[in-house]
């Protein structure tokens, strides 16, 4: 009976080995964003997010060097504290840092018998010098990035460190009006989800009629119609783009909500009534029989059967137009654009202008990604639901 | 719809029903009589999508078509802006442009470079790597996961990116292989590499790997799409059939390419050609990654950068009308889908 378990385990570890290997490479290059949005700037630049759990490069050489006389925390000597940063700042790179340690102290050499510390582990132990002092943030994670993502700040230092000295940029004014900064990610947020939400019901109450009549009205050409617009969800948005954008600029839409949230639903329209006339076409035709024998109209049926019992129709719909609209680029590139940004645009830009370094650009795409994943992670059985009935969308 | 149980059990009980019904009086069998209607009003519950549907797609579509025929701002033919002296195919000058402009015909080898490092070239790598890889890699997870019992899990990582957008996926994959020029590497790739010993590369703009590199991305988003849909599909593949198989002696192997193949077939055709129309489309990507920079523009990329980056309305349209020409086969492909299933309904 063991023996038997034993087998079967080994027969299963190639399945598992692949399986956890293949999610490890899914995981790892998210967990490696979400981390990196969490560290201050310098360590960012200066070592790999993996290595936040191990010690600082500065700590092995700094034991190895000066621990046995400054002690580990650096206060040993009263004389030469360093933990006190005034002392630390005059040191601030390994060249002034090599220097003082070849300098004699009281006739004696500084270092005594140990050897001079070589080039780069003297900038590490610089480095070490400033976290043990406090000049530089000693922790490993900090907020500050999403804050500076959020507001949008482009400076040197951060939002809450220029704040508290006065040294802001004239784009900051240090209070809650900064979080609608144009070129903030708060602002983008906001301009996303008043993007998205009409942009969402729009084309789910539109494909919900069109959906009742292909499905339980009869009419001339219902069928051909239906088969054009099985052949229209295919078409790509490049088709279409040109002749709406020089009528948006014709007639002022561009660069207006209205003119995305139209865009919107008529190309999600083809896709949205597919489905919901499948759906629809399942529901017992004895319902709607019975419901006309009692006298209800088509309207009534529609609002008081159609409506309630589409649900999870609606609920897939639903969640698949909010993804497609909230992850959207293109569309809101041509329409949009750097007037009303939203969140895909804001990043975007942020990448290919490379104006702010990997921790604010981490953060703000973690940032885009909260509420789809929020969505998609609750409404998750829907979703599959959706995708497995009408596999064409994108 | 595509839905394995479509292929698998074609005809619903419902419906069966709804067949022997001698009454068809109607059009569609599955509209009651009773619900007969004035003429006008599935009209009016159809009209606010239709009106929708022809401003946004029908009239563009005819409209860019013309432009593709036109100059610069669209406002004379495209045959005016031929140069003297130089090749011109009149009226479809915006074709020759958009066709040939990336190749270099001076010689057999040249063209044949150029042509893989043109939009289409990198097109078709595009098509062939990342369909061939989202399929793959969505398949054997599918089989595989179905034998632990963490597969919710690892069916829900494997799916995560389905969540990302374009440009948030591209901000991941540009930091893993970001390439730094000092002696540290902070993106993940070029760090493993270092410390097996290796020389760090410049992942991005180093061509040809630059593309795959692109690529990958986009597999990494779209495997769990592709993994859904087929894993669906081997749970409607009845278990006495696989168990039959097994008790005669196949190996799984044996198994997995002689049975499950061959019935989920029909799904993974309808994943191959929904794949490829995503792939033809695929804009956001080299956007945000590249630019379509270091050679790896491609079809979607390059009608973006004729259209607003040059601001030329009539190649940009030609490049647009190229790539429908390329998706045409697809929608054919759909609509005949969609008529069969009709049938079996």
């Amino acid at each position: 009976m063991n023996r038997d378990k034993i087998n079967k385990f080994f027969d299963k570890l190639p399945t598992h080995v692949i399986i956890l290997f293949t999610m490890a490479v899914w995981i790892i290059p998210t967990v490696g964003l979400l981390i990196t949005s969490l560290r201050p700037p310098q360590a960012v630049g200066n070592t790999g997010w993996w290595t936040v759990l191990s010690p600082p490069p500065g700590a092995a050489p700094y034991s190895q060097y000066c621990a046995s006389c400054h002690g580990a925390d650096g206060a040993t000597l009263p004389e030469a504290d360093l933990s006190n940063p005034e002392l630390v700042g005059q040191y601030p790179r390994s060249l002034q840092l090599l220097a003082a340690l070849r300098q004699d102290i009281n006739g004696q050499p500084h270092m005594g018998d140990i050897p001079l510390p070589s080039a780069q582990e003297a900038a590490d132990i610089a480095v070490y010098l400033r976290q043990l002092s406090e000049i530089d943030a000693s922790s490993q994670f900090t907020f500050n990035n999403y804050i500076d993502a959020l507001v949008g700040y482009r400076g040197r230092s951060t939002y809450t460190a220029d704040c508290a000295a006065g040294t802001q940029p004239p784009d900051i004014n240090c209070n809650t009006s900064d979080l609608l900064n144009p070129r903030g990610m708060g602002r983008a947020f906001l301009n996303s989800l008043i993007l998205t939400i009409p942009a969402t019901i729009l084309p789910i109450l539109f494909a919900a009629f069109a959906g009742y009549a292909f499905a339980w009205l009869d009419f001339k050409g219902r069928f051909v119609l239906f088969a054009l617009l099985v052949g229209l969800q295919v078409v790509p948005l490049q088709m279409t783009l040109v002749p709406i954008s020089r009528f948006y600029a014709q007639v002022g839409l561009n660069g207006t909500f209205l003119g995305v949230w139209l865009f919107h639903t008529g190309f999600g329209m083809p896709y949205a009534i597919y489905l919901m006339r499948n759906f629809l076409g399942t529901l017992p035709r004895d319902l709607f029989e019975s419901a006309y024998l009692d006298g209800a109209s088509h309207w009534t049926a529609f609002r008081q059967l159609v409506i309630p019992l589409a649900m999870p129709a609606i609920a897939s719909l639903g969640i698949f137009q909010f993804l497609w609209v909230w992850n959207d680029l293109l569309v809101a590139l041509v329409f949009l654009g750097g007037t009303t940004p939203v969140m895909t645009y804001q990043i975007s830009n942020m990448v290919t202008s490379l104006g702010s370094g990997w921790q604010v650009l981490t953060a703000a795409a973690f940032l885009s990604m909260l509420l789809p994943m929020i969505v998609f992670f609750s409404l998750q059985r829907y979703f599959v639901r959706g995708m497995l009935a009408g596999a064409v969308k994108g | 719809m595509a839905t394995p149980q479509d292929v698998s059990k074609s005809v619903k009980p419902a419906e069966v029903g709804a067949r022997i019904r001698p009454v068809k009086t109607s059009t569609s069998p599955q509209v009651p009589q009773i619900m007969k209607q004035g003429r006008l009003a599935p009209w009016l519950y159809l009209l606010p999508a239709l009106v929708v549907m022809s401003f946004f797609i029908v009239y563009p579509m005819i409209n860019t078509i013309s432009l593709s025929f036109s100059n610069r701002n669209g406002t004379a033919s495209a045959a005016t802006t031929c140069q003297e002296g130089r090749p011109c195919w009149g009226i479809f000058e915006n074709y020759r442009y958009a066709l040939t402009a990336e190749f270099n015909t001076s010689s057999p080898q040249a063209l044949w470079r150029s042509f893989w490092s043109s939009s289409y070239g990198n097109t078709i790598k595009w098509i062939i790597v990342m369909v061939g890889g989202t399929v793959s890699i969505g398949l054997g997870f599918a089989v595989l996961a179905d034998r632990v019992k963490y597969e919710a899990l690892a069916k829900a990582v494997l799916f995560m990116p389905m969540a990302i957008s374009f440009v948030g996926a591209g901000v991941i994959w540009k930091f893993v292989y970001d390439y730094g020029t000092q002696q540290t590497q902070i993106g993940l790739l070029n760090a493993i590499i270092t410390s097996l010993g290796g020389r760090p590369v410049a992942w991005l703009s180093t061509t040809p790997i630059n593309t795959f590199m692109i690529i990958i991305v986009g597999i990494w988003i779209w495997s769990g799409f592709c993994m859904t849909i087929l894993a669906a599909a081997l749970k409607s593949v009845p278990d006495e059939i696989i168990e039959a198989a097994r008790v005669d002696g196949a190996t799984e192997w044996t198994v997995f390419w002689r049975i499950m193949v061959p019935i989920i077939l029909p799904t993974i055709t309808v994943v191959v050609t929904t794949m490829v129309i995503n792939v033809l489309k695929l804009f956001d990507l080299v956007y945000v990654m590249t630019g379509g920079n270091y050679q790896t523009d491609v079809i979607a990329n390059r009608m973006y950068t004729e259209m607003y980056k040059n601001f030329n309305v009539g190649r940009g349209t030609a490049v647009a009308v190229i790539l429908v020409l390329a998706i045409i086969p697809f929608i054919y492909y759909n609509v005949r889908r969609f008529l069969a299933q009709e049938e079996m309904r």
